[in-house]
């Protein structure tokens, strides 16, 4: 997911990878678990041992103090070096703040904070809060298997406090109810300054809790929720309800107010991206919201908890709540005072919530769930490009976005030099330590979904896919996969129907472009797709035609804040981001008032009778 | 009404107000242009005077025609295709907005000063109203900037058809004195937040802190060009900007008189586009059910602030008749309370009119509402024996047909008539070849709605006066102006839409 700056950005990055040769697996082998992953901090005496994988010995550590970098990678790290995500994972207060290593070799200034931040439990009213039952659940860091740490486990009980705090927070009369519409702008543009002064800090928490690559979380994640935000904070004041020449001796007007108490439910592969999204229309258009984040990755959400208590925004207004689907997510999806929920998601909890609100007290339902977008390369495209364009489409983010464009159809002409040219690609794709400025690859989430994409590997080849490189585990620990590419796929493999997300690409073959579109659409799926062409009548053509909510020409994954986002069918309902984004969280209202002659009432209502009159 | 909730206000109140600054230095006196200083080519120079003492301030470099082509040039070379201002994202041009906001915020005590110092603006009007009326109307276009869509349009035929919405180019911007930098912002943040390249012409009387935002434009980071300052006066400077064969789009804030000629002007060069904030006269109507406190207070001010030197100035007050006398009554006492002086001091409600002409020309407008036969209550003469200051003045018994019911005075003159009937007072008030704003004070909800749609104004009040903000378009009827600034409205004035038609093989829907 990449605006064209961090498409730039990524991409020098991933240039400086190549320069260097490191076999993906031996890199995480050769380091006997004990990979760089602070720098070398361990000099601040900051390091909370527990934190690192293999932990007991800091020392051998790679030196990667601006100093000693050179080259590349040097460039590489023009990237602050991460400051230390060490979040007090035994009851620490505050998270450590040194050990930020920039070009200029600066360290991370320590941040003057007032309180303490316990900041692994329930957000609610701006207060921190145990789970009423007590209950913790352990958050793993997938490059190594190990817990990271406890967080609260948030379940029904916390659910209904939290709704009750958004709720009292939503009254008529309350200070978020009465602010100016400007000044929920100001608000969410001070988080964007706050999540800016802490990028650093969050990027190293996502990477950690997330595995993907640091220069990814920094330099496009981070980037991206930054925008996502000022975006936002910029609508606060602009959506405009209208004036309406209604029939009759009438003013009638619209307001756009905000729907109330908006459940929302975030998956964990862009664990703070999925978080602005979420929040910034809510918030710009003047909901409250409890949002519960996914189990796998709860940090970096909690941690922004705190920068939105500090932002300023009341209490109540945002509350969050780490915890499980069918326990705290269901609870979210059928409470009868929750008045609408967005969901990030599988497509098969997308029918789960979209029937919850269903049976509860029909609140208003956005999703955005799963994909098996389509990625079509005719044979005039630039191959170059469209090759590297595929291959980032679907290994981006570990094959783990929901428009992963997993289904490459190639023109038969050009079919074998382009999977032997995406074979090379792959090949080369560099699985380690996220925290390596060379890693392209860190592992997949958890070991359910490293499991899952592993069985789709097995179903492909047993199926009679042609294996053409990769199909196997990157590493005897953590959850990495080995950047895998199937040739000679076919339209009814599982592999081409169902959504793998993981490193696994599926390259098909197709003659005509009416044929391809029909295979195109022929998905339950319509989240992305998109066509590589350089005939303009193809492009429009094509672009017409598929039964997609976004469709890329010559490029792939290209996403800014101003533009919607969102599928057809069983991808989702309603879109995200731009202004579409904003109408799933308003209530139009209507208001007519008659225009009477100013003196005589009398003749007022009988207007009005009249006007009923016809109505009858 | 039964108010909910907790009354304190959840938005930060005010700042609190400091004491101006005391040794307040003006460091730039010279032509704005490409991010650079520039002293003026013909080498002249004009003096900038303090309207509270009539003391020199400081020279300014004068910019004529010669300084203007320089500009012009160098705006255009910002706008050319491949620029880095034509190649930014439009997020970017929203976050330089919004960093330039935060420096107004961070300099706002020198520049409230300044303001206060340079226009005779009392301290605490331009430190909180003036300064922080620039501050949000920066971040609110900063906020537009990337949300400004064009349109796919189903087009008949095998067609895909969408538009554009593109920066005009040059823009020719001419501001007044009365909210030097308010007009200032108002100006440069809509053609900013949409793309274009500026020059602007701040007033004679007032282009200090015009050029102080040069140094913030610099330092905020826009590209050199896009933002030029060229202080001069109006037949020189401002004729050559509006005769300007290479400035696309010219914006005028100022006098109806000065208007026909900028509108002349373009279309005798080259069909610029022109939009004009102009003069007015403005009605204000009072009925008997209105909340009487509410109506003087906000008549009062609707009418005196900032020494009634506003466009929006409610200086035709239509009261009804079993109210009229009461309303006078209370009217003269409200005016009779001012302390009037030095508007760095606290304490001082009313600071001196601008420049000697002004105060000139309202005294004269006095005399003539005396002889005319109006009942001056309290005031009308100057104050103090040094700067501009005039006397808060009221006149009752004013008749539609007097000169001070008809012509802008543009000072703290205030007239009373009266009314009978909702028909006559429409009539009265659209009676006039001005439609800046207008205003009803009114319990009725009827009368209320009945009146918001019967004047001919492009701003109507009801139960208040002068509230404005960034988010609501503002711009004049009839000879007030065309076109109109702020809100979503505001940016169509810095838009031409381009249509773009490509021929497609075959169109589903």
């Amino acid at each position: 997911m990449l605006t064209g700056q961090a498409v730039d950005q990524a991409s020098r990055v991933s240039r400086h990878v190549h320069l260097t040769a490191h076999p993906p697996v031996a890199q995480i082998k050769q380091r006997g678990g004990t990979p760089a992953f602070w720098g070398r901090e361990e000099r601040t005496g900051n390091v909370t041992q527990a934190l690192q994988p293999g932990a007991k010995e800091p020392k051998g550590v790679r030196d990667i103090s601006p100093g000693r970098l050179e080259g590349a990678e040097a460039l590489a790290v023009g990237l602050p070096w991460p400051c230390s995500p060490l979040l007090a994972p035994r009851g620490h207060g505050s998270p450590s703040r040194t050990g930020l290593w920039s070009r200029t070799s600066q360290p991370c200034r320590p941040q003057p904070r007032p309180e303490p931040h316990a900041q692994l439990k329930i957000f609610i009213n701006n207060e921190w809060h145990d789970a009423v039952s007590k209950k913790t659940f352990p958050t793993i860091n997938p490059a190594t298997g190990e817990v990271i740490c406890q967080v609260a486990e948030g379940d029904k009980a916390d659910v209904d406090k939290a709704v009750k705090a958004a709720r009292a927070a939503f009254q008529l009369g309350s200070p978020w109810r009465r602010m100016d519409a400007s000044h929920r702008g100001k608000l969410l543009n001070r988080l964007a300054d706050l999540i800016e002064r802490d990028r650093a800090y969050l990027a190293a928490l996502e990477t950690l809790d997330n595995g993907k690559p640091y220069s990814v979380s920094y330099l496009v994640d981070l980037d991206m929720v930054v925008k996502c935000l000022r975006y936002f904070a910029g609508w606060a004041d602009k959506f405009h309800g209208k004036t309406i020449p209604l029939d009759g001796d009438f003013f009638c007007y619209t307001r756009h107010e905000p729907v109330g108490v908006c459940g929302q439910i975030i998956p964990w592969n862009f664990p703070l991206l999925m978080q602005a999204w979420k929040l910034g229309p809510a918030l710009a258009t003047g909901n409250v919201v409890v949002m519960k984040v996914a189990e796998q990755t709860p940090l970096s959400a909690l941690y922004i908890a705190n920068l939105i208590k500090e932002a300023g925004f009341p209490p109540g207004v945002v509350n969050i709540i780490p915890g499980y689907g069918p326990t705290a997510g269901a609870a979210i999806s059928s409470h009868m005072d929750v008045d609408k929920v967005a969901f990030t998601g599988s497509t098969e909890v997308g029918h789960l919530i979209q029937k919850a609100a269903a049976e509860s007290n029909l609140k208003r339902v956005t999703l955005e769930l799963g994909g098996k977008s389509p990625n079509i390369i005719m044979s005039d495209a630039d191959m170059d490009w469209a090759v590297d364009q595929a291959h980032f489409a679907l290994f981006f983010n570990q094959g783990q976005c929901c428009c992963a464009g997993s289904r490459t159809y190639v023109q038969e002409d050009i079919y074998h030099e382009f999977v032997e040219r995406s074979v090379e690609k792959a090949k080369s794709r560099v699985v380690g330590n996220p925290f390596d400025s060379k890693t392209e690859q860190g592992p997949q989430v958890d070991e359910e979904q490293y499991k899952k994409i592993l069985g789709y590997i097995s179903a492909g080849k047993r199926e009679g896919a042609k294996l053409l490189c990769g199909g196997s585990p990157a590493a005897d620990r953590g959850y990495f996969i080995q950047p895998t590419v199937f040739g000679e796929v076919q339209d009814n493999m599982t592999i081409a129907r169902e959504e793998i997300f993981g490193p696994v690409m599926q390259i098909l073959k197709f003659k005509t472009i009416e044929e391809v579109i029909e295979r195109a659409n022929d998905s339950k799926y319509g989240l992305a797709a998109a066509v590589f062409t350089k005939d303009l009548d193809k492009a429009n053509y094509v672009s017409q035609a598929l039964r997609a909510g976004t469709v890329w020409v010559n490029c792939y994954d290209v996403f800014g804040a101003q533009a919607p986002f969102g599928g057809y069918k069983a991808s989702g309902n309603g879109r995200e981001l731009g202004e579409y984004g904003l109408e799933a969280y308003v209530e139009v209202k209507n208001v007519s008032i008659p225009l009477c002659e100013f003196s005589s009432n009398i003749c007022c209502s009988s207007k009005l009778s009249l006007y009923l009159l016809v109505w009858a | 009404m039964k108010k909910q909730g907790s009354d304190s206000n959840p938005v930060p109140v005010l700042p609190v107000l400091p004491e101006p600054l005391k040794d307040l230095k003006i460091k730039y006196t010279k032509i704005f242009i490409n991010n650079e200083w520039h002293n003026s080519v013909s080498g002249k120079k004009f003096e900038v005077f303090n309207p509270a003492n009539e003391e020199k301030i400081c020279e300014i470099e004068e910019g004529d025609k010669a300084d203007v082509d320089k500009a012009v040039k160098a705006a255009r070379r910002a706008f050319e295709l491949g620029s880095p201002w034509r190649t930014m994202d439009a997020s970017e041009r929203g976050r330089l907005l919004n960093k330039l906001a935060d420096l107004v915020e961070r300099d706002r005590l020198i520049l409230a000063t300044m303001e206060a110092i340079d226009g005779g603006k009392l301290f605490s009007t331009a430190y909180l109203m003036d300064l922080g009326a620039c501050i949000k109307t920066l971040r609110y276009c900063a906020g537009w900037a990337d949300k400004i869509h064009g349109r796919t349009v189903p087009m008949d035929g095998n067609f895909f058809t969408f538009t554009r919405h593109e920066p005009i180019g040059v823009c020719g911007q001419i501001i007044p004195w009365n909210f030097p930098l308010v007009m200032f912002i108002w100006k440069i943040a809509p053609a900013l937040c949409c793309g274009n390249t500026v020059v602007v012409k701040p007033a004679e009387q007032t282009p200090l802190t015009a050029l102080y935002m040069g140094s913030l434009i610099k330092e905020a980071g826009f590209p050199p060009g896009v933002v030029n300052i060229v202080p001069g006066f109006g037949p020189t400077a401002g004729a050559a900007i509006s005769h300007h064969m290479d400035i696309d789009k010219v914006a005028f804030t100022g006098s109806t008189e000065v208007g026909k000629l900028i509108k002349e002007a373009a279309g005798k060069s080259n069909l610029k586009r022109v939009t004009l904030e102009l003069g007015g006269k403005s009605p204000n109507i009072i009925f008997a059910d209105a909340d009487l406190d509410t109506a003087v207070e906000f008549a009062h001010i609707g009418l005196f602030y900032h020494q009634g030197q506003c466009c929006i100035a409610g200086s035709r007050i239509f009261v009804e008749e079993p109210i009229y006398d009461e309303f006078v009554r209370r009217s003269i006492e409200r005016a009779k309370k001012y302390t009037l002086g030095d508007p760095l001091l606290p304490g001082v409600q009313q600071g001196p009119q601008i420049d000697k002409e002004q105060f000139q020309k309202i005294l004269e407008l006095i005399e003539s509402g005396k002889k005319d036969g109006a009942k001056l209550e309290c005031g009308g003469g100057p104050w103090g024996d040094k700067g501009y200051f005039i006397q808060p003045t009221v006149f009752s018994n004013v008749t539609d047909d007097m000169r001070i019911a008809k012509e802008e005075i543009f000072g703290p003159v205030q007239q009373i008539m009266k009314f009978k009937t909702v028909d006559e007072v429409i009539k009265r008030a659209n009676n006039t070849s001005y439609g800046l704003a207008a205003a009803v004070f009114t319990k009725d909800i009827d009368k209320a709605l009945t009146f918001a749609a019967a004047l001919q104004a492009g701003t109507v009040w009801v139960n208040c006066y002068s509230a404005m903000s960034a988010q609501c378009p503002f711009g004049g009827f009839k000879m007030s102006g065309n076109g109109r600034e702020m809100g979503e409205y505001g940016l169509h004035e810095y838009t031409e839409v381009k249509t773009v038609t490509i021929k497609i093989p075959q169109k589903n829907s």
